[in-house]
């Protein structure tokens, strides 16, 4: 009843003015993750899931054809690319240096490509690719949930996708995250 | 002059976008309508924030060619939604369910503005506890006395 009027006492005078801060800063926080977020790159829900079965052709001869049958008990590397994607001759010379070094096999997954297109874009900027295989009309790309080239997937022994990378890869993913992964891959 | 340029962009722009392609299944009248519905809650995954049907990329052409086969094969709506959620993730629905993981941005507006409304009914109701207070002193301090007859005065 006999509460001074107006006067707040000091503990209320802190809550009226930390609270607001608090939420503030929480919703600032949020916000500053975003800064940092891409909103191409989604999340893969292919990530441990087994590779989808495809039947490809090849694209050095189209009469002969590649499938995930013949991938399985090595670790490999899958590169989504095609001659019309500007990106992927960024990352390129990186899978050029890394198929030289012969540690894993590079599955080159040429993307809706003509065939003649895509002999003349290895002609010129060199070929890293174990096999290529030519996806046509893109429909085994949807099964992998290919949306951009360059693409990069690392799959293990036993034909699951362990790792996935949208965009052209940089020597730091390359150095950092693949090639160690590959490594623990490979030994086991 | 920076208009001719401003339209030569827009000419630019719209040789870079490819042509829908042709779609090679033929579908009931019926089952066209329902695709065409569900193009539009389905979001194209190259240009984000257009729909499977609005979208000139040559993914969603493809992508559209898919869920025609699909539907002309006599999948459900949901079958198709599945079929793109398991290799694209919920993403692709403009619609996304409410799960563990996005429960915040489902509700977390909702609950900020409960906060914000409880607040202002606490903030509301101590201020007028403190105008009844401040308009009925009881102390006997001399201000208070003569605040008080003369609010006794003016009552009257």
């Amino acid at each position: 009843m006999n509460e001074p009027a107006i006067v707040k006492t000091d503990a209320q005078r802190r809550w009226a003015f930390a609270l607001p801060l608090a939420v503030f800063a929480v919703v600032l926080g949020f916000l500053f993750k975003g800064l940092f977020l891409d909103p191409r790159k989604l999340p893969s829900v292919l990530i441990g899931k087994p590779v989808p079965e495809f039947v490809l052709p090849q694209v050095a001869d189209r009469s002969q054809t590649f499938s995930r049958a013949q991938m399985l008990g090595k670790v490999w590397i899958v590169n989504v690319w095609g001659s019309w994607c500007a990106a992927c001759r960024i990352e390129h010379p990186l899978f050029i240096e890394l198929a030289k070094q012969k540690t894993v096999p590079i599955l080159g997954f040429n993307w809706k490509d003509q065939q003649a297109d895509a002999l003349g874009w290895l002609a010129r900027y060199g070929n890293p690719y174990d096999v290529s295989v030519s996806d046509l009309d893109g429909k085994i790309a949807i099964d992998f949930g290919v949306y951009g080239a360059p693409e990069t997937f690392i799959i293990d022994k036993a034909g699951v996708i362990a790792y996935k990378f949208v965009g052209p890869i940089s020597a730091d993913v390359l150095e950092r995250e693949m090639l160690p992964l590959i490594k623990t891959l490979q030994a086991k | 002059m920076r208009y001719l340029f401003l339209i030569s962009l827009f000419f630019c722009s719209a040789a870079f976008a490819q042509a829908p392609q042709p779609d090679l299944v033929t579908l009931s009248p019926e089952l066209e309508l329902r695709i065409k519905k569900l193009e539009t809650e389905l979001r194209c995954l190259v240009c984000q924030n257009q729909t499977l049907a609005d979208s000139p990329a040559g993914l969603a052409g493809d992508l559209r060619r898919e869920l025609r086969s699909l539907m002309a094969a006599g999948k459900s709506d949901d079958d198709i939604k599945g079929f793109l959620q398991a290799r694209y993730g919920d993403f692709v629905l403009y619609n996304p369910p409410i799960k563990s993981s996005n429960f915040l941005l489902w509700f977390g507006p909702f609950m900020l503005l409960g906060l914000g409304a409880i607040g202002c009914v606490l903030l509301v109701k101590k201020r007028g506890r403190h105008l009844v207070s401040a308009a009925v002193p009881t102390e006997g301090t001399a201000e208070n006395i003569a605040a008080k007859q003369l609010l006794l005065e003016t009552k009257e």
